[in-house]
């Protein structure tokens, strides 16, 4: 109940800032044209494809490098958008509204997450639209695409749990932009150092691409969602316990 | 008083660091007190406001809000609370009633109370007409009387108040003080404020803070009898030799200033003004002006915050 009324402040705040109405336009072009050139590479290899046997489909060629790409353009924006959750409310001040209110601190960290994964979901509802219009001329596989989606999700909902915690850490915004844009960049390219060993080492399990990948197959493995689970809660108790101490230390 | 204690604090110690910034300071606020912090800058006021509304743990001790621990519940403890911190806690690119409507849900008021609570709460803040503007947009003083109508929206038993008039012009500091004034009637208020007049102008009582310590915990009543001093100003058209004054009873000593103007010091006790004024009568002297001296505020506050003796003032 309290953790809504926050996530409704934060998701409010966010659509009264220009910047996030921006972020989701320039985000929606990007992909959008991503998209119909997926949708011309079809055309164009179409031919092609009838001969095949077991053809990839609509799915396959259109939507996933749609859904893979749209994963790396929201790893440059997520940041930006994760980067005010506290540290605007510590520079400007209104931290202590929330602190000195009959409220938990898991209520309030609960809070600001799901106020920014419900702008994060917005965005991935307008993303899957592109994908389900090819519905008017084609068929879709939906069993892929769900786990496409669940894929951005999930990945969507690890960027904003480590950027709300960089966000803990300063009262700089752009500091936290910085720093999330750093850890996730580093987190997604981890797996590259032994991409020799076919990705089966420490670094490739904690990489955030190794695991996006399997679900843009529509490969759902429980691990890779504990994978996600994991990250976030970690991220989440972090910033629960970092908000404390700054009680604790001043 | 045989009132009910809002506020309980025990021991308070708070450490920045080595640095302690509060050293064991306690003390109890009664229902109905407006109780003034005054410190100087740095003193340690702020820190104690907001180890009091839990924004900040202390290092030892305790703190109790009508009988409740604030460290061991402090959900419960804080609904009892209404805090404005010195900077007023707005997000500028909301309204003013989407502003309170949030505050009045992060502090539990029911759905179907909260138009209740809204408009009360602007009523006392003179904030009316204004439910439907931006914070942004609003003048200081406005923004600060969104600051309060946060701090009073859900009626708490303790309203914490840190520096509310600072930066306000001298109309708005006056409809502040008499709306504290007002608060004071059904919530318990604790001010903090550099400015002593403010203290004299709104509280029921007083403390002062210094390096963290309280060195002083008084009625306004008894503030005002630190004030009173020994010493008369007396102007005289056509003053007498000098030492006729001295030789009046009860005069300990007399320095003239300038030609017709004296300061007399004289026992506490006894005031000799009665005295000087029939011999001023009986003998000619032109009284035009006899005036019992008082410290100020400030000097009352300098002598307690200084740690030189102030042997000038006890002259």
């Amino acid at each position: 109940m309290m953790i809504g009324h926050i996530a409704a402040r934060e998701l409010r705040s966010l659509f009264l800032s220009p910047l996030a109405w921006s972020v989701l336009s320039v985000v929606e072009l990007i992909i959008a044209y991503l998209f119909l050139s997926q949708v011309d590479e079809y055309a164009r290899i179409q031919p092609q494809l009838t001969q095949m046997e077991n053809a990839p489909g609509l799915t396959e060629v259109v939507a996933a490098p749609v859904f893979g790409i749209a994963a790396v353009i929201l790893l440059l924006v997520a940041p930006l958008l994760t980067m005010r959750l506290v540290s605007e409310e510590r520079r400007s001040g209104t931290l202590p509204l929330l602190l000195s209110a009959p409220v938990s601190m898991t209520e309030i960290v609960l809070g600001k997450y799901l106020g920014v994964m419900a702008f994060f979901l917005v965005m991935v509802g307008l993303i899957l639209l592109m994908p389900l219009s090819l519905l008017l001329g084609g068929t879709l596989d939906f069993g892929l695409l769900a786990a496409q989606v669940l894929g951005l999700t999930l990945m969507l909902a690890a960027f904003a749990a480590a950027g709300l915690f960089m966000s803990t850490l300063t009262g700089q915004p752009v500091v936290a932009a910085v720093g999330s844009f750093g850890i996730l960049l580093l987190l997604w390219i981890l797996d590259w150092a032994d991409s020799a060993d076919a990705g089966s080492g420490l670094f490739a399990y904690l990489s955030l691409q190794h695991h996006h990948e399997a679900l843009l197959k529509g490969i759902f493995d429980t691990s890779d969602l504990v994978y996600y689970l994991l990250f976030i809660t970690t991220f989440l108790v972090l910033s629960i316990r970092r908000l404390d101490a700054e009680r604790l230390q001043g | 008083m045989s009132e009910e204690s809002l506020i309980g604090v025990e021991h308070l110690y708070r450490y920045f660091g080595t640095n302690c910034a509060v050293k064991g300071v306690s003390f109890e606020v009664r229902r109905g007190e407006v109780v003034g912090f005054l410190g100087p800058n740095g003193a340690g006021k702020s820190t104690t406001m907001r180890m009091l509304t839990g924004n900040l743990a202390p290092s030892a001790g305790s703190i109790a809000v009508g009988g409740i621990d604030l460290l061991e519940h402090p959900k419960r403890a804080k609904a009892a609370i209404g805090y404005l911190p010195e900077q007023p806690p707005l997000y500028r690119e909301l309204t003013v009633n989407e502003y309170l409507t949030y505050c009045a849900r992060l502090n539990r008021i029911e759905r179907g109370r909260i138009p209740g609570a809204l408009a009360a709460a602007r009523e006392r803040c003179g904030l009316a007409d204004s439910g439907s503007r931006l914070i942004g947009n609003l003048s200081k003083g406005y923004q600060q009387r969104v600051g309060i109508a946060q701090a009073i929206i859900h009626s708490p038993d303790v309203v914490v108040l840190d520096e509310p008039t600072v930066g306000l012009d001298p109309i708005q500091i006056r409809e502040i003080r008499s709306l504290i004034r007002e608060l004071g009637g059904e919530h318990s208020v604790i001010l903090s404020t550099h400015i002593l007049p403010e203290v004299q102008a709104t509280c029921d009582r007083v403390q002062i803070i210094h390096h963290g310590e309280l060195i002083l915990s008084d009625t306004i009543a008894g503030l005002q009898q630190r004030m009173q001093t020994s010493r008369l100003a007396i102007g005289l058209h056509r003053p007498p030799d000098i030492e006729k004054l001295r030789a009046i009873a009860g005069v300990l000593s007399v320095e003239p200033n300038g030609a017709d103007r004296f300061h007399i010091s004289h026992h506490p006790a006894e005031s000799p003004a009665e005295t000087l004024v029939l011999a001023a009568a009986r003998e000619n002297w032109g009284l035009y002006e006899l005036i019992p001296e008082r410290r100020s505020l400030e000097d009352v506050f300098v002598d307690l915050t200084t740690s030189e003796p102030a042997s000038k003032e006890a002259a």
